[in-house]
């Protein structure tokens, strides 16, 4: 196992370092220079000025020679610094970014995972039925909603009509004179929308996963078998079909995590929560190139780390894949 | 009278009303946006003052925004742009896919480890990060959003592909052709190809559900199709600033992307039943 974990590491060498090359260079070869956006907002600009500031972001050298500079820099995960006019440095300002991001993701993954396992079961086992076909009916409906026009309506239902909660933000105004117990429900009560909105899409999903993963195991013989024994219905399918069917789910689970991220950006934006979607969304807007760049690599790693604890659970799942 | 394969895939099809009826759904969106102006008494961008924010009504069936402009036809002419926009951008990635996946599946060896690893690469990028990151250093028109979706969403339908190469391409009327001298070419277009469209036909269905949604939610963001030309997504970030006085502005654009969404994957997975020889029966 040891054996073939670090094998696997070692693989992931060349896809990070296609990562970088692939990052580097589609913002590098697009029109427009970084420094534009400096020179359009300062009406005393001059040509001595513009040549300096090309220099000091070395953009007057081939792009190869930048490209290694900046793998260089990497390698002590440093991104330069950014453009915006704060001038601070990229990782320090994805760093204070990353733990909402990934909160959120996690607790809507739980949600997923609490939710969806029943739902696929029960579509399952209930074939044909009306009630299941309302549920596959429903799961397709939420499968399809635009996740920014869902937190849109429910903005608008819950906090513009009904103002039973708070429409942006992290925190209330008066968050700091709050005792810690009321902090919490604070932030759960910002929380709670976002984290709907992150989890509905994918609440469907998995369900449907699950149930046709499910359908599969359940015509194996050893669940006959199991039947033949006089095993009761209901261990049967906790016991043996259930386990068996969530092995291929954790797979999914690793692989969903890119899109996880991409849906932050969307719903960050909307809610007005400070996390890695919304910072992505502002040096979008504001052509902020070192942090782009730096967003680029970090969330792909993080992918890459999803498939690799993925990986790492399914081998723990599933005795029967000999890993050497 | 023996039933011919298409009469077998038009029957199990038409089994499934739901997606018979998604499939109707979508063929009267595509009408109405690109037939329905002749019958519309208003302009997408006329402007008038008598008419800002009014209510829907039998005038304004969906109301009109703060320009005073009707929704409901702002709504008709953005659906050729979002419609538009999905069917193209999954058709680039689609013939993406299908080359490399061919290439990769029937060569085989360095070739496909090359492309193969390329395409692990790819998919390890949050898509909608890498869109983003693209689409503001181009223009924000409807051709670059078509060419940036295509480009970023070709992995999948490689891989399928490629799947279906690697077993077709043992396959004895792989080794005639190749006993008969043809060239690579013609064995994989005119062979190969056609055995292995049926996963990539569903895949497309909902690769275009996807590209309308990502469509949508680039114009949403700003980055997408520029006012004052209309698309569904646009039009709902109109809404957004005026959920208060004017809920019509946001509820009915965004019906129209969950619409379509919602039918075209019902499409897919009709076509997945209709096509999959695991739903035979």
């Amino acid at each position: 196992m040891f054996y073939y974990l670090s094998r696997r590491i070692i693989a992931m060498i060349p896809v990070l370092f296609g990562i970088t090359l692939i990052s580097f260079f589609i913002i590098n070869l697009a029109p427009g220079e970084p420094t534009d956006m400096q020179v359009e907002l300062n009406p005393r600009i001059t040509p001595e000025i513009i040549e300096k500031l090309r220099k000091h972001y070395d953009l007057d050298k081939p792009i190869h020679v930048r490209y290694i500079k900046w793998l260089k820099n990497l390698a002590t995960l440093d991104f330069g610094k950014s453009l915006t006019p704060d001038g601070r440095n990229v990782m320090d300002k994805i760093k204070e970014r990353i733990p909402l991001t990934i909160t959120i993701n996690l607790i809507s993954m739980f949600i997923i995972i609490i939710f969806s396992i029943p739902l696929g079961v029960f579509v399952s086992t209930h074939r044909g039925t009306i009630r299941e076909r309302l549920t596959t009916m429903l799961s397709f409906f939420f499968y399809s909603i635009p996740s920014f026009w869902l937190a849109i309506v429910l903005i608008m239902v819950f906090g513009v009509y009904l103002g039973w909660l708070p429409v942006s933000g992290l925190k209330s105004l008066h968050y700091g004179s709050l005792s810690s117990v009321q902090k919490f429900f604070d932030l759960a009560k910002h929380l709670l929308l976002p984290i709907l909105v992150a989890s509905v899409g994918g609440i469907a999903a998995f369900s449907r996963y699950v149930s046709s993963n499910f359908d599969d195991v359940i015509k194996q013989e050893y669940i006959l078998l199991a039947r033949a024994k006089g095993i009761p219905e209901r261990v049967i399918l906790k016991k043996h079909a259930l386990k068996n069917a969530l092995i291929p789910v954790i797979t999914i689970l690793g692989l969903s995590v890119p899109g996880l991220i991409s849906g932050s950006v969307i719903f960050e934006s909307i809610f007005a929560l400070p996390g890695m979607g919304q910072l992505l969304y502002q040096s979008v807007m504001a052509r902020d190139y070192p942090t782009i760049m730096g967003m680029l690599v970090i969330t792909s790693f993080l992918t890459l780390i999803g498939n690799l604890l993925a990986d790492i659970g399914y081998m723990i799942a599933d005795p029967r894949i000999k890993y050497r | 009278m023996r039933e011919t394969f298409f009469q077998q895939v038009l029957k199990r099809f038409n089994a499934r009303k739901s997606s018979v009826i998604s499939l109707f759904i979508i063929i009267s969106l595509i009408l109405l946006s690109f037939a329905g102006p002749i019958f519309l008494p208003y302009s997408p961008d006329e402007i008038n003052v008598d008419a800002i924010l009014l209510p829907p009504s039998t005038l304004h069936w969906f109301g009109t925004d703060a320009l005073g402009r009707d929704v409901f036809t702002r709504i008709v002419y953005g659906g050729r742009i979002s419609l538009l926009v999905g069917f193209v951008a999954e058709g680039i990635a689609v013939i993406i896919g299908l080359i490399l996946g061919s290439i990769s599946g029937y060569y085989g060896g360095k070739v496909d480890s090359v492309i193969m690893r390329f395409a692990d690469i790819m998919l390890c990028f949050p898509t909608f990060f890498l869109i983003l990151s693209v689409i503001t250093f181009l223009e924000p028109n409807i051709w670059n959003i078509m060419i940036v979706i295509g480009l970023t969403g070709w992995m999948q339908i490689a891989r399928l592909v490629r799947g279906e190469f690697l077993t077709l391409r043992e396959r004895e009327f792989v080794l005639y052709e190749k006993v008969l001298g043809s060239s690579n070419f013609y064995i994989i277009f005119k062979h190969i190809l056609p055995n292995a469209l049926n996963p990539v036909i569903v895949s497309a269905a909902f690769g275009i559900a996807g590209a309308i949604l990502t469509e949508s939610a680039l114009s949403f963001l700003g980055l997408g199709v520029q006012p004052p030309i209309p698309s569904w997504g646009n039009i709902l970030t109109s809404g957004k600033d005026m959920m208060e006085a004017a809920w019509w502005l946001s509820v009915f654009p965004g019906l129209f992307i969950f619409v379509s969404i919602l039918c075209y994957n019902l499409v897919g997975e009709g076509l997945k039943e209709a096509l999959n020889p695991k739903y035979y029966k």
